[in-house]
C-alpha cells in the first residue's frame, strides 16, 4: 500500500490550485446534482403550466410525496450498510393495511403489531448479518412474507384510516403547503441524526469500511441491526402516511415503492456501496420522482403508460450526468 | 457407499432431497392420489424458472453485485412481441420465436451498455432499464388479446407418456449449458471473472465481451421464455414475468450456485425450480388461502437461504 501512497501525495501536491479549484467546483456540482433535477423538473413544470406553481397546484401535485420520501430514507438506512431491501414496498403495503383496520379498530394492538413489524426488521438485520446471507434474497422472501400478511388481515380492499392521521395529513400550514414543510423536516431530522451526530458517523462507517470499523471495537452486528430496525421504522411511517392520504387500504398499495425508493436513493446521490449517502439528497430524488412521474407526464400530454419508462429516464439521465461530472473530478 | 457419501457432499442435491420431500408430504396428504399427473405439471411450470434460472445463474457467477433485475418486464415484452409476430398464424411460429429471442437479446445488450457506459451497479442499470421496457410493453401490449397460433400451443402442452417435451428439450438445454459453463472458454472465463475480475483480466480474458455476452444470454432466455410462456397460458399479459424475479433468483441460491460468483451449478437449477414448484402445488392441495400460500413461500425462502448461508453476500 505506502509505494501508491506517497505516490498519491506526491500526485496531490504537484497540482496546481487551479486544478484544485477544478476538482472543489465538480464535486460541488456533483452535490449541487440532485437540487438541480428537481429545479429543472420543476421550471418544467412552470414552463407548461403557470397555474401549477402555487399552494394548491404543489398540494395537489406532491400529495403522494411524503409516504415516497419516509420510504426513500427507509431504503437509504439500508444502502447506508451496503445491503438492499427488496420487500419495503410490500411492507408499507402490510403498514396501511395495518394502519387501516387494526390501529383504527383496537389501537394498541394496532400500534403493537408495528413495532412488532419493526423488530422484524431488526431481527432480518441480525441475520442477515450473523449468516452472512445476500440480503436481495432474503428481502425477496420477506417481500413474500409482508404480502401474504397484508393480504390477511385485509382480504379485500377497503379499511379506514384512523381520524387523527386523517387530520394530520390533511393539515394546511398557511403560504408553505404540508408537503413542502414535511419533506424539509424529514430531511433535516435526518440529515442530522445520521451526518451530524457521532452513531451516524459509525452507521456510515459500517457501510464504508466494516473491517476497520470492527477493528476499532464497534459491533458490526449493532450496526446492522440500528439500520434495518430505523428502515423498518421509516417504512412503517410511510405505510401510515399513505393511509391517512388515501383513507383506506389495499394489499398492493405500496409494491410500487420498492424500486421508487431505490431509485429515489440513487437519484439524491447516495452510492450502492461505501455508506456513500444523503438523506437531504433523497428527500429531493423522491420529490423529483414524485413530481416527474405523474403532474409533468400530464402537462406534457404523455400518456401514464410512459410513467414508470419517465422514472428509468431520468435515472439514466442523472447518472449519465454523474459520470460525466465524476470524470473531471478525476 | 463412496458414491452416495460424494453424491450427498454435491451442494446440488439438496435441492432435489427439498422436491422429493415436499412431493412425498402432497401426496401422503391426497393418499397418494394424482401423483404422476403432479410430476407432470411440476416439470411442465418448472421449464420456465429453468430456462430463466440458467440466464441469471451466469449474471450472478460474474461476481458480487451482479444481478438481473430486468427480467420480468424482458419476459412481458417479448410475450407480446412473440404473440403479435406470430397473429395466431402457424406459419409464423418461427419467426415469432426468433422475434422475441432478438426482443430479449437486445434488452440484455442494452443492460450491459448502461453498465458499461455510465459504469454504474448492474443493479440499478437493470432496473433502470426495467422500468422503460415495463412501459414499453403496457404501451405496445396493450389490450392485446392474440392468442398463440393452436400449433404452438399445442407445442408448449405436448406431452409424451406424462412427460412434457418442453421438458425434455429444457434438460438437453441445461445439458448443453453446463457444458458450457464447464467445458468451454466461455464458461471459463465467466467463472474466472467472478473468482476475481482482475486477475482474469491479467491473464488475458476479454472481461467486457465476455460480460457483454452474458447479460446478452440472460436477456434472450427471458425472451424466449417470455413466448413459450405466452404459448403455455394461451396469451401474453404485462405481468407475465412478474414472479420470475423472485424465482430466477431463489433457483440459483438454492441450487448451489455462490452469490460471491465463481461458482455455478447447473443442475442445482433444475432440483430448486422442481422445488419451489412443487412447494406451491403443496400448498395449494392443502388448500390454504392465497394470504398463507405467499407468508409460506416467503418464510420457505428465507429458511432456506439461511440454512444454505454462510457465504459471502450478494452485494
Amino acid at each position: 500500500m505506502r509505494p501508491e501512497m506517497t505516490a498519491a501525495s506526491l500526485d496531490a501536491a504537484a497540482r496546481t490550485s487551479a486544478e484544485r479549484g477544478a476538482l472543489a467546483r465538480a464535486r460541488l456540482l456533483r452535490g449541487l446534482l440532485p437540487a438541480l433535477s428537481l429545479a429543472l423538473v420543476l421550471l418544467a413544470i412552470a414552463w407548461l403550466n403557470p397555474r401549477a406553481i402555487s399552494y394548491f397546484g404543489f398540494s395537489l401535485m406532491l400529495n403522494l410525496a411524503i409516504p415516497i420520501a419516509l420510504a426513500t430514507i427507509a431504503q437509504m438506512f439500508v444502502i447506508a450498510g451496503n445491503e438492499l431491501d427488496l420487500s419495503i414496498g410490500t411492507f408499507v403495503g402490510f403498514v396501511g393495511c395495518v394502519t387501516a383496520t387494526w390501529l383504527k379498530d383496537a389501537p394498541l394492538i394496532g400500534a403493537a403489531i408495528l413495532l412488532g413489524s419493526i423488530g422484524v426488521y431488526a431481527l432480518l438485520g441480525a441475520l442477515i448479518h450473523l449468516r452472512n446471507l445476500p440480503s436481495i434474497v432474503v428481502t425477496l422472501g420477506m417481500s413474500f412474507v409482508w404480502q401474504g400478511l397484508a393480504i390477511l388481515v385485509l382480504p379485500k380492499p377497503g379499511g379506514k384510516a384512523p381520524d387523527w392521521l386523517l387530520g394530520l395529513m390533511a393539515f394546511k400550514p398557511p403560504f408553505v403547503p404540508f408537503p413542502i414543510i414535511a419533506a424539509l423536516l424529514i430531511g433535516l431530522i435526518v440529515h442530522f441524526g445520521l451526518m451530524r451526530t457521532s452513531y451516524g458517523v459509525i452507521l456510515r462507517g459500517s457501510g464504508g469500511n466494516p473491517a476497520a470499523l470492527g477493528r476499532a471495537g464497534w459491533s458490526l452486528l449493532k450496526t446492522k441491526i440500528v439500520l434495518f430496525a430505523l428502515a423498518g421504522l421509516f417504512g412503517v411511517l410511510s405505510g401510515m402516511a399513505l393511509i391517512g392520504i388515501t383513507t383506506s387500504a389495499d394489499a398492493n398499495i405500496g409494491n410500487g415503492y420498492t424500486l421508487l425508493a431505490i431509485a429515489g436513493v440513487i437519484l439524491g446521490g447516495g452510492e450502492f456501496v461505501g455508506g456513500r449517502v444523503s438523506p437531504i439528497g433523497a428527500v429531493i430524488g423522491a420529490l423529483t420522482l414524485a413530481l416527474a412521474a405523474s403532474p409533468l407526464l400530464t402537462f406534457m400530454h404523455i400518456p401514464p403508460d410512459w410513467q414508470v419508462a419517465a422514472n428509468g429516464a431520468i435515472l439514466i439521465i442523472v447518472l449519465a450526468a454523474r459520470v460525466l461530472i465524476s470524470r473531471k473530478e478525476r | 457407499m463412496t458414491s452416495v457419501r460424494s453424491l450427498l457432499t454435491k451442494p446440488w442435491i439438496w435441492s432435489f432431497i427439498g422436491a422429493v420431500l415436499v412431493w412425498l408430504a402432497t401426496i401422503a396428504f391426497t393418499g397418494g392420489y394424482g401423483a404422476g399427473g403432479m410430476v407432470t405439471a411440476a416439470l411442465s411450470l418448472a421449464v420456465f424458472t429453468v430456462i430463466v434460472g440458467v440466464g441469471q445463474m451466469f449474471v450472478i457467477t460474474l461476481g458480487p453485485g451482479n444481478v438481473d433485475l430486468s427480467l420480468p418486464a424482458n419476459i412481458g415484452l417479448a410475450s407480446a412481441v412473440a404473440m403479435k409476430v406470430m397473429d395466431g398464424n402457424d406459419s409464423m411460429i418461427v419467426v415469432g420465436l426468433l422475434a422475441a429471442l432478438a426482443c430479449g437479446a437486445a434488452v440484455g445488450a442494452a443492460n450491459y451498455l448502461l453498465i458499461w457506459a455510465l459504469r454504474i451497479p448492474p443493479i440499478i442499470a437493470t432496473l433502470s432499464a426495467s422500468f422503460i421496457i415495463q412501459s414499453i410493453d403496457i404501451s405496445y401490449g396493450r389490450g392485446l388479446q392474440i392468442k398463440p397460433p393452436p400449433g404452438f400451443a399445442d407445442f408448449a402442452n405436448w406431452q409424451v407418456l406424462g412427460i412434457p417435451v418442453l421438458a425434455i428439450l429444457t434438460v438437453l438445454f441445461t445439458i448443453g449449458a453446463a457444458i458450457a459453463l464447464q467445458r468451454m472458454i466461455y464458461g471459463r472465463s465467466v467463472l474466472a471473472i467472478g473468482q476475481n475480475i482482475r486477475a482474469a483480466w491479467l491473464a488475458g480474458v476479454n472481461v467486457g465481451l465476455i460480460r457483454f455476452l452474458t447479460y446478452t444470454l440472460s436477456g434472450a432466455l427471458g425472451g424466449i421464455d417470455g413466448a413459450l410462456l405466452a404459448g403455455y397460458f394461451r396469451g401474453a399479459n404485462v405481468d407475465i414475468g412478474n414472479e420470475y424475479l423472485l424465482a430466477s433468483i431463489a433457483v440459483v441460491v438454492i441450487g448451489g450456485t455462490s452469490v460471491a460468483g465463481g461458482k455455478a451449478n447447473v443442475p442445482g437449477v433444475w432440483g430448486a425450480a422442481l422445488f419451489l414448484v412443487l412447494l406451491l402445488t403443496m400448498l395449494n392441495t392443502f388448500g390454504v388461502s392465497a394470504g398463507v400460500r405467499l407468508l409460506l413461500t416467503g418464510l420457505i425462502i428465507v429458511g432456506v437461504i439461511t440454512a444454505a448461508g454462510g457465504q459471502k453476500a450478494l452485494r
